[in-house]
């Protein structure tokens, strides 16, 4: 499957969700389908997706955070698996889109590729109990759904095709994308 | 050499007094006391992370969240998170309070922290980041407050240097 069918799908259900991209090709996906306040892209400080998501959930126990992570992110911070599961935030869901491969950085092989590293068991072996392994559209969108009903924190491992868009550039710059963000999250929680 | 436990009192009793209730940090021998003070006050959030730079993110999370918060660093995990620190917070204008555990420098017994000592202040300096350097114990709290305000006004990482004359008795 694409990681851009994944996110297609997903897309609907995000719409007051609290959602936090990796860099490049996954950023660009959700980005195309019509940006939103709630989406914060962050387009460097590779690895560092999870740890903002986990900083979020855990200071917003009422609002849904997902993440949207890649292998290549998730290898440059393993100790996220560990420190998610020691505070489990259960509003979290941690999607990891594994292509097996540092696409937006020129494609180069991961240590996922041919299932020589896998992250789901490493998940699992960190201590998160709610781990899933999907391969299709369907199997995802059922991961995701049945994490946001039963409130665990949630590892999604997407096994997707190493492809990516033709094309690159957001009509706005990062520091704008994070005051929106950062906006959008204090006018919905008010009061 | 011992940790100050009196002036770990001061340091934390600053932290309360800004209103923070969030820390972010990974444990050292200086912020010993510091954090079994923040574990056993019941008001108090810890988040213990794997590798500092993680807290570099979370931090950067709580801030979105809208939520004050505090990082309790050795030099030595500031210095694993530069790239969190340049990518993210810099990038991205982010407020961080540093509060860091300034070890290897003068009076540095053990040769394994030196070299991080040494570099800690110039890597400040070329990243910008504004910084003081904490020794009293009457005026740690003022300075604590100080930083945080700072970074918040500034939407910058600031640091507060925990030196030895303040940390250890």
């Amino acid at each position: 499957m694409k990681r851009a069918e994944c996110i297609q799908a997903l897309y609907p259900e995000l719409e007051d969700i609290i959602v936090v991209t990796i860099m490049g090709a996954c950023a660009q996906e959700l980005h195309d389908l019509g940006h939103r306040d709630n989406f914060f892209y962050l387009q460097h400080a590779m690895g560092l997706a999870s740890s903002i998501g986990i900083g979020l959930a855990m200071n917003l126990p009422d609002e849904k955070v997902v993440v949207m992570d890649g292998d290549g992110s998730v290898l440059m911070n393993l100790g996220t698996l560990a420190t998610m599961a020691r505070h489990r935030p259960p509003n979290l869901t941690h999607i990891i889109f594994d292509n097996g491969s540092l696409l937006s950085t020129g494609g180069f092989a991961s240590h996922t590729t041919s299932g020589i590293t896998d992250l789901a068991a490493m998940a699992s072996g960190a201590g998160i109990s709610n781990v899933s392994l999907t391969r299709t559209p369907f199997e995802f969108i059922e991961a995701v759904e049945d994490s946001f009903d039963r409130n665990e924190l949630s590892v999604i491992v997407a096994k997707v095709e190493a492809v990516g868009p033709d094309h690159f550039g957001m009509d706005f710059h990062l520091s704008e994308n994070a005051f929106r963000f950062a906006r959008w999250i204090r006018d919905k929680n008010k009061n | 050499m011992t940790v100050s436990r009196d002036n770990s009192l001061a340091v934390y009793e600053g932290i309360k007094a800004t209103g923070v209730r969030l820390l972010t940090t990974l444990p050292e021998t200086w912020l010993l006391y510091l954090l079994q003070l923040a574990e056993d006050d019941p008001v108090m959030c810890l988040i213990e992370v794997a590798k500092e730079e993680e807290a570099i993110g979370i931090a950067s999370g709580a801030y979105f969240s809208g939520t004050p918060n505090i990082l309790l660093l050795q030099n030595h995990g500031f210095l694993a998170s530069i790239n969190g620190i340049v990518s993210l917070a810099l990038l991205y204008k982010i407020p961080l309070c540093m509060l860091i555990a300034n070890r290897g420098h003068y009076g540095e017994p053990y040769p394994w922290h030196t070299q991080g000592g040494i570099v800690t202040e110039p890597v400040l300096g070329a990243l910008n980041i504004p910084y003081h350097h904490a020794r009293d114990p009457k005026t740690v709290a003022r300075q604590i407050q100080d930083a945080l305000t700072l970074s918040e006004s500034a939407l910058s990482p600031v640091a507060l240097l925990l030196e030895r004359e303040l940390m250890e008795d």
